[in-house]
C-alpha cells in the first residue's frame, strides 16, 4: 500500500512510514519458570502468570508507567472471562495503563506469532515499542458445561413466562451436567498431537534411542545454561519456583530408557514415544521486548537481536501425506529461498521440541533427496543441521511446553544468544527459529545479531 | 513486624497498668514522612562563643526554626548544646545545667544534639578532658530521656567548622524524625567535604544508587528511602529472589538486576548495568548479607565460608571493581551493612561477627581511596531491627532483646535505610570511614 498522501499526523515518532521497513529489534525478555501442570502453579491463572512476567520484564527494563506501543499476547486454553486477556494483565501490570494490547492465538505458535506480527509493526513504523508474550495453563484450564446444559441454561434465561421457564429447565438431563473439559486432540481427526507425531516417527523409522538422545542434551544443556547464569536476565521466579520445575539436570539415557511408551501403542512398529521424549503438560508465561533502534537508543538499551523475517506453513494432515507437525518443513525453503540463505547460513536452529521426534522428522525431511525432490521441489535434500547449532540452550523437552509462552522463551533465549555471540566473535551471527502448532500449522523465523 | 507489648503500654488501661507497675514503656516513636519539617516546636541552643552563635543563627536563619538562647518555659522540640570550644570541664556546667532544666517538659520525640571536638593527644589535658567529658555526658543523658527522646553527637576534627556540609547535614538528620532509632552514638565529622543539597528533601536527585540484597527486609527499605530522596534505584539480588526483587525494583521505578554478589564479576556488571541503563554510578549500598549461627567448636566450612564470602569478601570484590573502573568518580558514595555484632561480639556468630567486624575495618580503609574523587565510605551498624530475619528468633529471647536499648524496642528497617541514606547524600562527604549505630543506644558495645 502506498503511503497516504494526507498530511495526517502519524501517532509514532517516526513520522510518515519510511520507504524501506526500518529494524524490529528484540531488546530483552523475561519469563516465569515452567512448572509442571498441577504443580507450583496449579492455581495461578493466565493472568496471573502473564502478569508476573510482564512485571518482571517491566523491573529488569525499568518501564514503569511507560507507554509501550502495544502489548499482544495470547493463550491456547482459554477462559472466556479472559476475552480481554492482555489488557487486563497490562491495567494490573506496572506499565502506564494507556498501553494498548491485543489478544492473539495461533496455537502453539502464538508467542512467536505475537513477536512477528509486532515486529512487522514496528518495520512499518506503525510502533515504536512492543511487547509480545504469550501465556497458557493446562491446570486452571476452562472447563464448559455440556452443549446441552449451555442450551437449556440460555433458552432459560431468554424465557418470559413460567411456562417457558419450566419447559427449558425440564430438558437438562443429569448426563448433561457432566463437565466438557478441554482436549488437546485434533477436531477434525479425534487423534491426540502424540498419536498424530507418533504416525509421522514411524514414517520416518526414528528410533527410541535417538529421541531420548535429543531429550538428554535438551535437559542437559538448559541446566549448564542455568548453572552458567545464563538465565539470570531472561527468568523471574515466581511462586517459589526459580528454574523450569520439568529440567531434570541428572537424568541420563539409562534412565530415559525405562520409561514405557505412551504414544504409537495401536501402530505395527514398536511405540517409542514416551514421558521422557516428549513435553509435559506445562503451566508458564514469556515475554518479549520489542523495539525501533530510535526507541532503544531513547530507552538506553542494547538491542540483542533483529527479527528479520517470518514464514508461516500448513499442512493437509488429515487427507494429506504430511504428519501434523511437518509443516515448518515447508516453511523453512520458502522462508530462505526468498533471502537466497541456505541452512548452513545459520549459526543456531531453534526447533521447538513438541517431541524429540518432531525434530528428528523435520531433520529427517530435510537430510532427505526423495523428499526434498518430490515434496519441496529442490533439487535435492534441503540441507543438514549438526547438533552444535541446533537448540543449544536446550529447549521444551527440558524446559516444558506452556502452549503459547513457547515462543517468547524461544526468541529472547537466541535473541541473547546472538548478541553474546556477536560480542565474542563479531559478525552478525544468524538464527532460524521453526515451532508447530496444532491443525497442521507451523511458524518459522529469522533473527541476526542486531 | 508488631511489638504488641509496645501497644499493650500504650494503650488505654493496661497503659495504665504498666504504669502503676514501674514496667518499661516504650514510646511509639515518629518516623519521617516526605516534605514535613524539620521540627514542631522550639529549639534551645545552648553554649557560649562564635560556633553557638553560628549554629543558633543557620537554625534560625535559613532553617527558619524557632531558636531560643536561654531556656524558657517551653516544651522544645529540640536541644542543640555547643561545645565545641569548651576547655576545661568547667565549662560544661553552665549550658548542661540549662538543658537540665528544660529536660522535663521536652516534647516527646525530642532531640538533644551535642556538638564537639574529639580529645586527642596533642590537647592540652584540661581541654581533652573537656572534650571526652562531653562523651559521657551525652550517652549518659540519652539514657535518661524517655518519650521516644534521643541524644547523639557531632564530633567536629578540629578545623572542621560548624558549617561544615557533614556537620549541617547531620544536624539535619540528628534533628530530624530520620534518625528516630540512633540513639546515644557520637558521629565524628573529619573534614568540610560534601556539599549541601539544593533540596534537602531530595538530597539524591540526579544520583544512580545500587542496592544489593534489595529484595526484602533492610534492603527493600533502603531502595524505597533511596528512591523517595530522589535517586535512581538499581535493586540487586540473587536470582532465586528475582520475584520480590523485580516488586521492588517497579515500586521505586528503578531496575533489577538478578546477581549473585559473590560472582567474581559482579562488580563489572552492577558498574555496566547502571552505566548502559542509567548512565552513571554514585552509591553503593553493600546491604546483602547472610547469617550461620553456630557456636565456634562447632563451626564448618560450610557455616563459615558463605557468610564471609557473601558479607565482607563481595563487598571488596565489588569495591575493588568499581574504584578501578574510572566510572566511580562524581562524590562516590558507599556504605556497608555493618552490625553490632561486629562491634560487641555475639555468642554464636564468630562467622557473622567476624564479616561484619571485616566491614568495618574495610570502610575505614576505604574512604581514603575514594577521598580524591569526593567520596567517601561508611557502614551502618543496626542493632535489634524488626525483620522477618528476627521474626524467626524465639519469642521470649525476642522480647528481651527488643527491650535492650534505651528506647526499649526493636528498630524498623526504615531506620536502617534513614542512616544509610544520610550516609549516601551529598552531605555526607566530611565523614569518613565511620560506623554510624542504628540500635536504639543498645546496651552492649559502644
Amino acid at each position: 500500500m502506498a503511503p497516504s498522501p494526507s498530511p495526517r499526523k502519524s501517532s509514532t515518532s517516526g513520522g510518515a512510514p519510511a520507504p524501506t521497513a526500518r529494524r524490529a529489534l528484540v531488546l530483552g525478555g523475561n519469563r516465569i519458570p515452567f512448572a509442571r501442570s498441577g504443580g507450583a502453579y496449579a492455581h495461578a491463572s493466565n493472568q496471573d502468570m502473564l502478569t508476573a512476567a510482564l512485571d518482571g520484564l517491566v523491573a529488569r527494563y525499568g518501564l514503569q508507567g511507560e507507554r509501550i506501543g502495544e502489548v499482544a499476547a495470547g493463550a491456547v486454553l482459554k477462559h472466556s472471562r479472559d476475552f480481554n486477556l492482555t489488557r487486563e494483565v497490562v491495567l494490573g501490570s506496572a506499565l502506564s495503563a494507556t498501553t494498548p494490547a491485543y489478544d492473539l492465538q495461533q496455537a502453539c505458535a502464538t508467542g512467536l506469532e505475537s513477536v512477528v506480527s509486532l515486529a512487522n509493526k514496528i518495520r512499518l513504523g506503525q510502533l515504536d515499542s512492543a511487547i509480545a508474550g504469550g501465556v497458557d495453563t493446562t491446570s486452571d484450564a476452562p472447563i464448559a458445561v455440556s452443549d446441552r446444559l449451555r442450551r437449556a441454561l440460555l433458552d432459560l434465561s431468554r424465557a418470559k413466562t413460567v411456562g417457558q421457564r419450566l419447559a427449558a429447565a425440564s430438558r437438562i438431563r443429569p448426563k448433561d451436567l457432566a463437565p466438557a473439559t478441554p482436549r488437546t486432540s485434533e477436531p477434525r481427526t479425534g487423534l491426540s498431537m502424540g498419536e498424530h507425531q507418533a504416525l509421522t516417527t514411524a514414517e520416518w523409522g526414528i528410533t527410541r534411542e535417538a529421541q531420548d538422545e535429543v531429550a538428554l542434551r535438551s535437559h542437559q544443556r538448559l541446566a549448564a545454561a542455568y548453572d552458567a547464569g545464563f538465565f539470570d536476565d531472561l527468568v523471574t521466579p515466581y511462586r517459589g519456583l526459580a528454574r523450569d520445575a520439568n529440567l531434570r539436570p541428572d537424568t541420563s539415557l539409562e534412565k530415559l530408557a525405562q520409561l514405557k511408551p505412551t504414544f504409537g501403542l495401536g501402530l505395527d512398529v514398536p511405540a517409542t514415544m514416551t514421558a521422557g521424549n516428549s513435553t509435559p503438560l506445562t503451566d508458564g508465561a514469556s515475554t518479549v521486548l520489542l523495539g525501533s533502534d530510535e526507541w532503544a537508543a531513547e530507552h538506553r538499551l542494547t538491542p540483542l537481536a533483529v527479527v528479520v523475517d517470518a514464514e508461516a506453513g500448513a499442512v493437509d494432515f488429515v487427507y494429506g501425506e504430511d504428519g501434523l507437525l511437518m509443516a515448518p518443513v515447508y516453511a523453512v525453503p520458502r522462508l530462505l529461498a526468498r533471502h537466497g540463505l541456505t541452512l548452513a547460513d545459520f549459526d543456531y536452529v531453534e526447533i521447538h521440541e513438541a517431541f524429540a521426534s518432531t525434530v528428528l522428522t523435520t531433520l529427517a525431511a530435510w537430510e532427505s533427496d526423495t523428499f526434498g525432490k518430490e515434496r519441496l521441489g529442490l533439487d535435492g535434500a534441503f540441507g543438514t543441521v549438526d547438533v552444535d547449532r541446533l537448540n543449544v540452550h536446550g529447549s521444551s523437552l527440558a524446559a516444558g511446553h506452556p502452549f503459547a509462552a513457547t515462543g517468547g522463551r524461544i526468541v529472547a533465549t537466541i535473541s541473547k544468544e546472538l548478541h553474546l555471540r556477536q560480542q565474542r566473535d563479531g559478525g552478525t551471527p544468524r538464527a532460524l527459529v521453526s515451532v508447530c502448532a496444532a491443525g497442521g500449522l507451523g511458524l518459522t523465523a529469522i533473527l541476526e545479531a542486531a | 513486624m508488631t511489638d504488641t507489648y509496645l501497644e499493650l503500654v500504650n494503650g488505654g488501661l493496661t497503659g495504665t497498668l504498666a504504669k502503676k507497675l514501674g514496667l518499661p514503656r516504650p514510646a511509639p516513636l515518629r518516623r519521617y514522612r516526605a516534605g514535613e519539617p524539620l521540627l514542631v516546636g522550639p529549639v534551645l541552643v545552648l553554649g557560649k562563643g562564635a560556633d553557638a552563635d553560628a549554629v543558633a543563627a543557620q537554625l534560625a536563619g535559613p532553617w527558619d526554626l524557632d531558636v531560643h538562647r536561654h531556656a524558657h518555659d517551653a516544651r522544645y522540640a529540640a536541644l542543640v548544646l555547643v561545645l565545641t570550644e569548651v576547655t576545661h570541664p568547667d565549662d560544661l556546667a553552665a549550658p548542661v545545667l540549662e538543658a537540665a532544666a528544660t529536660l522535663r517538659s521536652l516534647a516527646r520525640g525530642a532531640r538533644v544534639v551535642t556538638l564537639s571536638r574529639p580529645a586527642t593527644d596533642e590537647d592540652a589535658p584540661a581541654v581533652a578532658a573537656a572534650r571526652q567529658g562531653v562523651d559521657g555526658l551525652l550517652r549518659s543523658l540519652a539514657k535518661e530521656l524517655r518519650g521516644g527522646a534521643t541524644g547523639n553527637g557531632l564530633v567536629l576534627a578540629d578545623g572542621v567548622g560548624v558549617d561544615a556540609p557533614s556537620v549541617l547535614g547531620g544536624l539535619r538528620f540528628l534533628l530530624s524524625t530520620r534518625s528516630a532509632f540512633v540513639d546515644g552514638q557520637l558521629l565524628a565529622v573529619d573534614t568540610d567535604g560534601g556539599s549541601l543539597p539544593d533540596d534537602w528533601d531530595r538530597p539524591l536527585a540526579g544520583r544512580v544508587a545500587v542496592v544489593t540484597g534489595a529484595a526484602r527486609g533492610i534492603g527493600e527499605a533502603i531502595a524505597e528511602t533511596l528512591a523517595r530522596d530522589g535517586a535512581t534505584v538499581v535493586a540487586v539480588d540473587v536470582p532465586a529472589a528475582g520475584d520480590h526483587l523485580a516488586a521492588v525494583a517497579n515500586r521505586v521505578r528503578g531496575t533489577a538486576l538478578q546477581l549473585d554478589v559473590t560472582a567474581d564479576d559482579a562488580g563489572e556488571r552492577i558498574l555496566e548495568h547502571a552505566l548502559q541503563r542509567h548512565g552513571r554510578l554514585d552509591v553503593v549500598v553493600h546491604n546483602a548479607g547472610i547469617t550461620r549461627d553456630k557456636l565456634l567448636a562447632n563451626m564448618t566450612p560450610e557455616k563459615w565460608d558463605p557468610v564471609l564470602a557473601v558479607n565482607v569478601a563481595a563487598q571488596l570484590r565489588i569495591n575493588e571493581a568499581l574504584l578501578t573502573s574510572g566510572d566511580f568518580t562524581d562524590a562516590p558514595r558507599i556504605v556497608s551493612l555493618a552490625s553490632t555484632s561486629g562491634i560487641a561480639g555475639n555468642r554464636g556468630q564468630t562467622n557473622y561477627a567476624a564479616s561484619k567486624g571485616g566491614v568495618i575495618g574495610m570502610v575505614r580503609a576505604t574512604a581514603p581511596l575514594l577521598e580524591a574523587f569526593g567520596g567517601t565510605a561508611n557502614a551502618v551498624a543496626p542493632g535489634f531491627i524488626e525483620t522477618e530475619m528476627t521474626a524467626r528468633i524465639p519469642a521470649v529471647t525476642r522480647q528481651v532483646a527488643r527491650r535492650l536499648n534505651s528506647l526499649q524496642q526493636g528498630g524498623q528497617p526504615v531506620d536502617v535505610a534513614e542512616a544509610v541514606a544520610f550516609l549516601a547524600s551529598p552531605a555526607a562527604g566530611g565523614i569518613r570511614g565511620r560506623v554510624l549505630r542504628v540500635c536504639g543506644q543498645n546496651m552492649v558495645g559502644q
